[in-house]
């Protein structure tokens, strides 16, 4: 393609970036673009933190996950930094213990066991002493924690804090902050299940299993609350909250993930929770992107780790490598399932059950099997046997697991929907150009395109006669095609242009360019110049026309020559580079010599002269002849008649070549005075010498 | 047919004769008029070859012919002696609302011309 000189029929075929609707599932596997985002979000500062405690532990444990923590220097200046809070616990919240306390635990920092004993001593003091949600959790949260660093911790009275926390729970599912508080919050039902899950894990003996079943039942009357997109996305959100303490879905759902799942693994049994929801909230933080807070970051790479092997369900991951499919290329098919982090799905096999055109119209039922690729872990599919065209279509894919046990274990969604384009090369010819004389006239003269060479083409009209070009173009598969959007562009040698957007229906396009009079504020005169340029498409076997219709432009006249651009575009064509047409466009030969007057840019220089010259002449006539007037005979009267009737007929032709109307209306009000006085003088005078002439 | 050429003669001869009575200043306003009208036909004559395009300034043209032609006709019509019922008007107010209605409407016509 690169070889061959693509030639000129006016064609500049564009691939139209804006989809017609958006697609349904951008869902893809967490991947280094992820990583690299998250790189860019936390930023350390000077002395390796990155901001206050919280941001520092959400930080480094975003990096743990994805794989970049391989910075030593950074993870000995954050370990400092921790080290520097759990130095003094007496002094320190609570909340700042729990984060240099996950911080080293997250990092692997070398703590003193001494320095612990104080910290495990603080947070023991502050749960047998507080009611509040918060406190409970930073400080469970924080024995946790440095239990997991290989410290021996031990809750006692676990049963009690477990109460405590339980007692602040609400029927719906939600939890209270504190015994004060009127008002319940999804997340605070997250961080509630969290707290009483570690209260689980740290206590000494079993806690009461009647009482786990009762944060059981909790945890479903939760999940009533979950609210859905349209495409199976789950997600969780506030109702009731304040505006200053509102979260947002995205922290939200990470804080019930975290919940739901470190209660589910503690818990003994299974919980109730139905696997689509699980792949629903994963489906949710895949479909977030890449985040734009440091925050959402945290939650979606936590909540998504958290997911990926959790006791409930595994959340397997349908996605498209690429959405867009070329029939001229042969290209294949390819799907990818995988859990939330890009590993490999347990075997599975993956089903087209249906292809779905852009009108939710069914264009095949069949149901066909994805081959397996082992080496590239994808699933494959030749699309030519299925013989679709160009367009915009849904496919729907269902997956079945292949071992039973594993229908319990993951979450596969059943069936899934994704939008593809498939696009190929649209061939264009059976270019011609012609002038005709109406609308339903025969074509005068009409000349051949060819696409293959660069031609130019000289046409000359008057403004009776009408231009008329007109192309064919064909699909891959040999059926008409018509393109979503059609731009015409004339552009005059001067560099003058015109962009017109051409309007269509199922079968005409037309467009009517209406020439305005040049001269720039006489309004009363329009010279009509249509030029209807003609292209049509029509589906006739043999040829396909396409009219352009009822759009009425301004066209400011200027003859010469054009190159003429038609924009042909729609999503599913490929980009292929045409040069213009060059369209010479001679006009008729009167019109040419009335066009030789009319020359707009020099009108407002000129414009000054003639204006100075006139009044100057008319000023040195009426200073000259003020002191006449009076005094003089009736020659003087008639003569100055005569040359003020004279002084109007050039009034007139300098508003004819050059002045508009309000400046020459504003002279001749003045010569309209002299003349009707001197006019009246002079008049009276003969009338009144012929009256004495008859009387005597 | 002798006798109708004969008659078409005669008839010729006797208006051109009662013509040639007709005051010196009425034959000149009538020479105006023929002028006017012969203007405006070999207008329409050359629009016939070259084509209605300026349409515009065809129409001025041929309007402002015609439209000076009737003045003038309307200036004959008071300026004449024998017409009883503008006795009373002096000639030189009629030649005045001439020139007026001329002025008026050459202002139209420049407009229109482009």
């Amino acid at each position: 393609m690169a070889g061959r000189r693509l030639a000129s029929a006016a064609l500049l075929t564009l691939l139209l970036a804006v989809a017609v609707a958006p697609l349904s599932s951008a869902v893809r596997p967490v991947s280094d673009a992820h990583r690299s985002a998250a790189a860019e979000l936390f930023a350390p500062s000077a002395d390796g933190s990155f901001g206050d405690l919280e941001s520092t532990y959400e930080a480094v444990r975003t990096f743990h996950i994805l794989g970049l923590d391989k910075d030593k220097s950074l993870t000995g200046k954050v370990c400092k930094f921790a080290a520097e809070k759990l130095a003094s616990p007496a002094s320190s919240l609570a909340k700042d213990l729990f984060h240099a306390v996950r911080i080293s635990g997250a990092l692997g920092c070398s703590v003193d066991p001494g320095v612990y004993n104080g910290v495990v001593a603080r947070f023991k003091a502050v749960i047998k002493d507080t009611n509040s949600l918060l406190e409970f959790y930073y400080s469970v949260g924080g024995l946790l924690s440095i239990k997991e660093q290989g410290n021996n911790v031990i809750l006692s009275d676990a049963e009690s804090t477990f109460h405590a926390i339980k007692a602040l729970s609400q029927s719906d599912g939600r939890w209270r902050y504190d015994t004060n508080s009127a008002e319940s919050s999804t997340f605070a039902a997250g961080i509630a299940l969290e707290a009483l899950a570690g209260v689980v894990s740290l206590a000494d003996a079993e806690v009461d299993p009647s009482m786990i079943g009762v944060v059981k039942n909790n945890i479903v009357k939760l999940f009533d609350t979950i609210k859905s997109y349209d495409d199976g996305t789950f997600y969780f959100d506030e109702k009731h909250v304040d505006a200053n303490e509102y979260k947002g879905p995205i922290t939200t759902s990470a804080s019930v993930v975290r919940g739901v799942v470190s209660f589910g693994s503690v818990a003994s049994g299974k919980l109730d929770i139905p696997g689509d929801k699980i792949l629903g909230l994963a489906k949710f933080f895949l479909n977030i992107g890449l985040p734009g807070s440091s925050k959402d970051c945290f939650n979606q790479i936590e909540a998504l780790s958290i997911l990926e092997n959790n006791r409930l369900f595994v959340p397997l991951i349908l996605s498209l490598p690429s959405k867009v499919f070329s029939l001229t290329s042969k290209d294949q098919l390819k799907v990818e399932v995988t859990t939330v982090f890009g590993s490999a799905a347990p075997p599975l096999k993956v089903n087209l059950v249906q292809v779905l055109g852009s009108d939710s119209k069914v264009i095949t039922s069949e149901n066909k099997e994805l081959q397996f690729d082992h080496d590239n872990n994808v699933h494959y599919l030749d699309i030519a046997p299925l013989k679709i065209d160009v367009g915009k279509y849904s496919l729907v894919f269902e997956i079945s697991l292949q071992e039973p046990e594993h229908e319990t274990a993951y979450a596969t969604g059943g069936r899934n929907t994704e939008n593809v384009f498939v696009t190929g090369v649209i061939k264009v010819d059976k270019a011609e150009i012609g002038i005709s004389d109406n609308d339903a006239g025969a074509v005068e003269s009409v000349q051949k395109l060819d696409l293959l060479k660069d031609t130019k083409v000289s046409l000359s009209a008057n403004h009776l006669q009408k231009l008329r070009l007109s192309f064919q173009l064909t699909t891959p598969l040999g059926k008409t095609f018509k393109p979503h959007q059609v731009f015409l562009k004339l552009k005059h040698e001067s560099k003058v242009e015109h962009l017109f957007v051409v309007p269509g229906s199922a079968r005409q396009f037309k467009i009517v360019l209406v020439e305005y009079h040049p001269h720039p504020l006489l309004q009363f005169t329009l010279l009509v110049f249509s030029v209807i340029v003609l292209c049509s498409l029509n589906h006739d076997a043999n040829r396909t026309n396409k009219d352009f219709l009822g759009l009425v432009e301004k066209l400011y006249y200027l003859s010469g020559r054009y190159d003429l651009e038609l924009a042909v575009g729609d999503a599913v064509m490929r980009p292929q580079k045409k040069p213009h047409a060059h369209l010479h466009k001679l006009l008729t030969r009167s019109l040419q010599i009335w066009a030789k007057g009319r020359d707009i840019t020099h009108i407002p220089c000129a414009r000054e002269e003639a204006t100075q010259g006139t009044l100057a002449c008319i000023h040195e006539s009426y200073t000259s002849a003020f002191y006449r007037i009076l005094n003089r005979g009736p020659a003087a009267f008639a003569s100055l008649f005569h040359a003020g009737i004279g002084a109007v007929l050039l009034l007139y032709v300098l508003f004819w070549v050059k002045l508009d109307l309000f400046t020459t209306l504003k002279y001749l009000g003045f010569l309209g005075i002299i003349l009707v006085f001197v006019g009246h003088r002079a008049l009276s005078y003969l009338s009144s010498a012929s009256a004495k002439q008859k009387t005597a | 047919m002798p006798r109708a050429t004969s008659d078409a003669r005669l008839l010729i001869q006797s208006l051109s004769k009662a013509y040639a009575a007709t005051p010196t200043n009425l034959k000149i306003i009538d020479l105006y008029v023929v002028f006017a009208v012969a203007t405006a036909l070999i207008q329409v004559a050359y629009m016939g070859l070259v084509g209605t395009f300026p349409f515009n300034s065809f129409l001025s043209g041929v309007l402002s012919c015609i439209g000076t032609a009737v003045l003038a006709v309307c200036l004959r019509i008071q300026v004449n002696k024998d017409n009883k019922e503008f006795k009373d008007l002096p000639p030189e107010r009629a030649f005045a609302d001439f020139v007026l209605c001329n002025l008026v409407l050459h202002l139209v016509i420049m407009n229109f011309l482009g």
